[in-house]
């Protein structure tokens, strides 16, 4: 696999405040890149300077071997982009900005089978300003297609939209990997991030923290795993207790808590149950999620 | 070519979108044709036997509406760059292949455009309303007028890039415009005012225009307004660079 976009050391501050330093990461072809972080950590900041909307301090930038500020015209081409918070004209109609956006390209991909795709063909004639959130957001998807790129960006895509739509959304993102496409997106949504993203980089005031696939991000700063069963049996504490992978056993009447780390941990408390003919009426497992490891490696919760 | 087209193509959807919006339509297209009409009704009927109406009527009226429509490109200019700038509309046109001052210069376009439209309609208004006869080269008199336009909206781009907020693009553009119009000789001659004045009155660009208009409505020739042209054309190059240098996307 090549890495289609790949970013070393890139830094930039707006006059004293320093949005991002030492930033660097690999977007590979094909893939779902997901720039993870809370408000301000400079993700818009990261994404626009590989799109070429900014030009980073220091660092260097290749997208498909072109330099973002240098080679701009030539990298327009062949990306697809998103940006947060842009609208169109109020009374510009869907159908007018498809057309203006296919007229500028020198191969267009087909508008109105695109808007039937994203679910807009019976908004054609409406303007921009009656659209709903969720319409304006697959309006932009469909102008960030419009060049069949093989690269596309979406900054907070799903943002102010309920979670219906939100979902509707997701589809519509996977179906943009399934043709083939790269996609770079970024989301403070940790939720979003791991049902779409292959890979995470999860960025923190102004700076990567970590990079990886959500499972293994999980795995190498969560590793803690939680059952919770209800059994009356009174011999239960102890064997629980002497699970090799168990760290900890609460209990509150029948309800007990089993803590402990590494996949093995369900495995080894249900063959326990097996082999010692424990029987249960309750059995939950806890598996820690993006936003456990988010609060692990910065020390502060993505919401705040 | 390329460019060219894209230019033509923005500048056609910008003229459809400012079509549908109902005010702003009959502010820019309605508003100077209807002011030559009531105007010259009131003042057109007393018989003319007073000079200084007749000079109001023939030479003055037609100028004002000139200037006036000139003053309304420069400030819905602003009022629209800055509009487009917080929308994120401008950002986002420049993230296409469209180039900067194609995106740009379709606005300025537009502008011009209404502004054509506008003297038209002047024109046609005002053939029933002044029955002083001029022999006024209406050609020569459009050419001046797009002239001053253009130099005028390069000011409106400056404006447009030093404004922070849409919201204060109207009273900046009032501040700048109003008191301009009251020194440029519109109203008095720049010859009747106070000499410190004159000197401020001489720095105004848009003196120049409302000299060359005046001129050339009168049927001077234009080399007798080369000096009115040379400024303009410095004014344009002056403010284009600036907002060149100092304008804002985002
Ligand atoms: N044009 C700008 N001028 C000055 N400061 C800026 C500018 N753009 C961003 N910043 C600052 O840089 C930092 C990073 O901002 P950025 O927009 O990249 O964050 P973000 O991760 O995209 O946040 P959000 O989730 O709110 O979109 C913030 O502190 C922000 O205030
Ligand atoms: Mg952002």
């Amino acid at each position: 696999m090549s890495s289609v976009i790949s970013v070393a050391g890139i830094r930039k501050a707006y006059g004293s405040t320093i949005a991002i330093d030492d930033v660097s990461f690999d977007v590979v072809e094909g893939e779902i890149f997901g720039l993870i972080g809370p408000n301000g950590a400079g993700k818009t900041t990261t994404m626009e300077c590989v799109e070429g909307l900014r030009t980073p301090d220091r660092g260097a930038i290749s997208v498909f071997g072109l330099d973002p500020v240098r080679d701009v015209y030539a990298l327009q081409q062949r990306v697809g982009v998103q940006l947060q918070e842009a609208q169109l004209q109020k009374r510009i109609t869907v159908w007018e900005a498809v057309d203006l956006w296919a007229s500028l390209y020198p191969k267009s991909a087909d508008g109105r089978r695109l808007l039937e795709q994203l679910g807009l063909a019976d908004k054609r004639d409406a303007w921009f300003m009656t659209l709903s959130g969720g319409q304006k957001q697959r309006l932009f998807i469909a102008l960030a297609l419009i060049n069949n790129p093989d690269v596309v960006f979406l900054d907070e895509l799903t943002t102010g939209l309920d979670p219906h739509a939100r979902r509707a959304i997701w589809d519509l993102v996977r179906g943009i990997k399934d043709r083939g496409k790269t996609v770079f997106m970024t989301t403070h949504l940790m939720e979003e991030a791991e049902r779409l993203c292959d890979r995470v980089a999860i960025i923190d005031r102004g700076r990567i923290v970590d990079i990886d696939t959500p499972p293994a991000l999980v795995a190498r700063h969560c590793p803690e795993r939680t059952v919770l069963l209800t059994t009356v049996d009174a011999g239960a504490e102890s064997r629980f207790r002497a699970i090799r992978t168990v760290d900890a056993v609460t209990r509150a009447d029948a309800r007990y808590t089993i803590r402990g780390r590494g996949d093995d941990l369900v495995t080894e408390v249900i063959r326990c149950l097996s082999d010692h003919r424990i029987h249960v009426t309750d059995f939950r497992t806890e598996t820690p999620h993006l936003e456990d490891v988010f609060l692990k490696i910065t020390g502060h919760s993505i919401r705040d | 070519m390329m460019a060219l087209r894209h230019l033509w193509k923005l500048t056609w959807l910008e003229l459809k979108i400012f079509a549908r919006e109902p005010l702003g339509l009959i502010g820019t297209l309605l508003a100077p044709p209807l002011t030559v009409v009531v105007l010259g009704r009131i003042f057109g009927r007393i018989p003319t036997t007073s000079p200084r109406l007749t000079t109001f009527v023939a030479v003055d009226l037609p100028v004002f509406a000139a200037i006036f429509t000139t003053l309304n490109a420069v400030q819905s200019l602003v009022t629209i760059v800055s509009i487009y700038r917080e929308g994120g509309i401008l950002k986002r046109l420049r993230a296409t292949p469209l180039r900067p001052q194609t995106i740009l210069s379709a606005q300025v376009l537009v502008k011009l455009i209404l502004t054509a439209t506008t003297l038209v309609l002047i024109v046609l208004a005002g053939r029933n309303v002044i029955r002083v006869r001029l022999d006024v080269h209406l050609l020569s008199f459009s050419v001046a007028l797009l002239f001053s336009t253009l130099s005028i909206l390069s000011i409106g781009f400056l404006i447009a890039s030093l404004v922070p907020t849409a919201r204060f693009a109207q009273p900046v553009g009032s501040f700048v415009i109003y008191p301009m119009l009251f020194l440029s000789g519109l109203f008095v001659p720049v010859d009747a005012l106070p000499n410190g004045v004159q000197i401020i009155a001489r720095v105004i660009p848009l003196t120049y225009a409302v000299s060359l208009l005046k001129g050339i409505w009168l049927g001077d020739a234009w080399l007798a307004h080369a000096g009115d042209v040379a400024a303009l054309v410095a004014v344009a190059i002056l403010f284009t660079g600036l907002s060149a240098r100092f304008f804002r996307w985002e």
